[in-house]
């Protein structure tokens, strides 16, 4: 197999994977009984054509980006955090405590505390199969998958017996305080014209980019982050080269669980404002495909969470105007993850024959 | 708690981790052949929805079962294809497809029945019915052997029994045949099995493929096993990932897979008839038992009481040697 040109790899191969995973959902539409095109321009004008529309999608993506970017960074270490949606749940937790337990004047200084919030419960609980990992051995995949498991019921337990207010029935945390909101993109200066106010998009989307940039030269101009691709690419040369597995392993997991826990930021405090039990929503999986559809690389993370934003707004829209099931979103992540992480070879080789034929032809 | 009590404790504890046992050892034969199997969940979800449908529509469960195996089956091919052909991530195609089975299942079963995702309601043939053993209603009063069998052992689909004697089947396949040996030997090192001039990719297909079978078996349990009567959404609920944690908890072994489904089992309908259960000192909370099968895999995973040992070549694909 010839080696493909820097461009297919990043740009040609991830395309190829996206639009195959979604000729084959547009199949399932025609299946369904639907025009795969209408429901494409539902889907553009549901999620891009209005300033409501855009407010949802850019809402999604901010939750996508966090995620996104935490799975990532620890698949650059080698290591698969399956674990987002808990640590995600448990940062969810972490803002509702800080929340709660202060009657706060502004936003401004809730912001920052329940950032804090959302980072330490996110990150310990990515910690736990971090260290178990890098010291007892036990896989990654496993302990963080069950950790997702673990953390609903400590959730539930939690929103049921402690943080239920009085003579409410429903397992969730009593509303924020006012001081505690976030601004929405609507009440901003100079861009709010262009948001709807009953959109959740807040300024949490700001931070998602700081997030990105902050990743990127984390992972690109750091040392920790040379430390962490070494680690990844080959365990043992990190080793030659006196790079701790134990610390980065650990490093690199409370980052990802601090980013997935982050996201809590956006919609427990931003849009819900209040704790409820399911308020992830699958995000932390969505990680997984964004992460891979991004090639772990900041940008492609940010690309990726804007397409997904749009998968899932887009969705819902036709999920309302059309008979296809809002599931129709679940499918296109599933081939997204099938086509970009397990059948990437495939791709690989077909464009690598591909390449060699045009080659042959030239010759 | 008297012995009726405990009987009927016993007895859902067996119906909930029946098709846990049928997961865990489709489980182990994938595993057990160097292919991880995350998928286990997805599987079984579709298994059950082509079950519950098939049944529905033709008013036979044993056309529902054929027809849940299939689409089992179809989604293990598309995992071998993408974990052995293709060399692919198995964890991650495994997570692809737990999400094609969660967003397939409610898409066709909205397209067939216009019913939100369920499967029509199905009784009589159209699903397996309790079976009577020989002599269970006779020996009823006979104290205490009586009522156990008749209330636990007897009273079962015959899915149940299918699912039982699939533990002895497979600790023979595994450890008694040739064919066992050869399966052992490509999950632990593929080269020698390779050398030996015996095709990984076969094997390992063939272990994907029971996988897909059992969890087949386990969908339609789940869909046309009475008292159930009919596919549900996401009906199954987490029980793949249980399933899994079992595997782990049984240290890739059929016997004590067995010991660890039913254990799964009984822990969950202990949590669902006493709910929060107050031991004298404090009580504990029913989100506690629902979470124990999670926490004591992370317990065993970490080698604090016993150790599991995978499969040394879990989840590397075989590159043959040019």
């Amino acid at each position: 197999m010839h080696k493909l040109p820097p461009w297919a790899d990043v740009v040609l191969i991830p395309l190829m994977s996206v639009i195959a995973a979604f000729a084959i959902s547009a199949l399932v539409i025609v299946y369904i009984g639907e025009n795969p095109w209408e429901a494409l321009k539902i889907m553009v004008d549901g999620a891009l054509g209005s300033a409501y529309g855009w407010g949802y999608t850019l809402y999604y993506a901010t939750n996508f980006m966090f995620t996104g970017l935490a799975v990532s960074i620890a698949f650059r270490a080698s290591l698969f955090n399956i674990g987002g949606e808990g640590q995600a749940m448990l940062g969810g937790l972490g803002v509702a405590v800080v929340a709660l337990a202060v009657p706060w004047p502004h936003w401004s200084l809730a912001l920052p505390a329940a950032m804090l919030g959302a980072v330490v419960f996110g990150a310990a609980w990515a910690a736990i199969p971090a260290w178990l990992q890098a010291r007892r051995g036990s896989h990654i995949v496993i302990t963080t998958m069950m950790f997702n498991f673990i953390g609903a019921a400590v959730l539930n337990y939690v929103l049921v017996n402690i943080l239920r207010p009085k003579g409410s029935m429903d397992p969730a945390t009593a509303r924020f305080p006012k001081g505690a909101h976030l601004p929405t993109l609507h009440d901003l200066p100079l861009i709010g014209s262009y948001f709807d106010k009953n959109t959740p998009a807040n300024i949490t989307l700001f931070i998602a980019l700081a997030a990105c940039v902050a990743v990127w030269y984390l992972m690109f101009r750091s040392r920790l982050g040379y430390a962490i691709r070494a680690f990844g690419k080959s365990e043992s040369a990190a080793v030659y080269a006196g790079i701790s597995p134990f610390r980065i392993t650990m490093y690199v997991m409370l980052i990802s669980g601090g980013l997935s826990g982050m996201m809590a930021i956006n919609n427990v405090m931003g849009e819900a404002e209040r704790l409820v039990l399911n308020a992830v929503e699958g995000a932390g999986f969505i990680g997984i495909a964004v992460a891979l559809m991004g090639r772990n690389h900041p940008f492609g993370v940010f690309l990726a969470a804007l397409l997904f934003g749009f998968l899932y707004q887009g969705g819902a829209e036709l999920g309302l105007w059309t008979s296809i099931p809002i599931e129709l979103r679940t499918v296109v992540q599933a081939l997204v993850i099938l086509f970009t992480g397990a059948l990437d070879n495939m791709m690989r080789m077909a464009v690598a024959w591909a390449f060699g034929l045009a080659r042959r032809r030239a010759a | 708690m008297d012995l009726s009590t405990l009987l009927q404790v016993l007895d859902s504890g067996v119906r909930l981790g029946v098709p846990l046992l049928l997961a865990c050892l489709a489980g182990l034969y994938s595993e057990r052949s160097g292919v991880f199997d995350i998928g286990l969940e997805g599987k079984m979800l579709m298994a059950a929805f082509f079950a519950g449908a098939v049944a529905s529509i033709t008013g036979s469960a044993w056309l529902g079962l054929i027809a849940g195996i299939g689409g089992s089956l179809s989604l293990a091919i598309i995992h071998g294809i993408a974990s052995i052909t293709f060399r692919g991530n198995q964890l991650i195609s495994g997570v692809a497809i737990n999400f094609l089975a969660s967003g397939l299942t409610v898409l066709i079963g909205q397209r067939w029945f216009h019913l939100g995702g369920r499967t029509p309601p199905i009784k009589g043939d159209a699903r397996f019915e309790s079976i009577t053993l020989p002599g269970a209603d006779a020996l009823a009063g006979v104290p205490v052997f009586g009522p156990i069998y008749h209330d636990l052992i007897s009273g079962h689909t015959i899915l149940v029994y299918i699912a039982f004697a699939c533990v002895p089947l497979t600790w023979w396949l595994l450890f008694r045949t040739r064919f066992g040996l050869r399966l052992r030997a490509v999950g632990e090192n593929p080269e020698s099995v390779d050398t030996a001039g015996i095709s990984v990719v076969r094997l390992r297909y063939t272990a994907v493929a029971m996988a897909g079978l059992l969890c087949g078996i386990a969908g339609a349990y789940l869909a046309t096993s009475a008292p159930s009567a009919g596919f549900g959404k996401e009906m199954t609920a987490g029980k793949g990932f249980i399933a899994l944690a079992a595997l782990i908890f049984a240290n890739w072994r059929p016997w004590r897979a067995l010991g660890a489904t039913m254990l799964f089992g009984l822990l969950e309908a202990v949590a669902i008839r006493f709910q929060n259960i107050d031991v004298g000192l404090f009580v504990v909370p029913v989100q506690f038992m629902q979470a124990l099968p999670y926490i004591l895999t992370v317990v065993i995973l970490a080698g604090f009481i016993g150790k599991a040992t995978p499969p040394r070549a879990g989840g590397e694909a075989y590159v043959k040697e040019r």
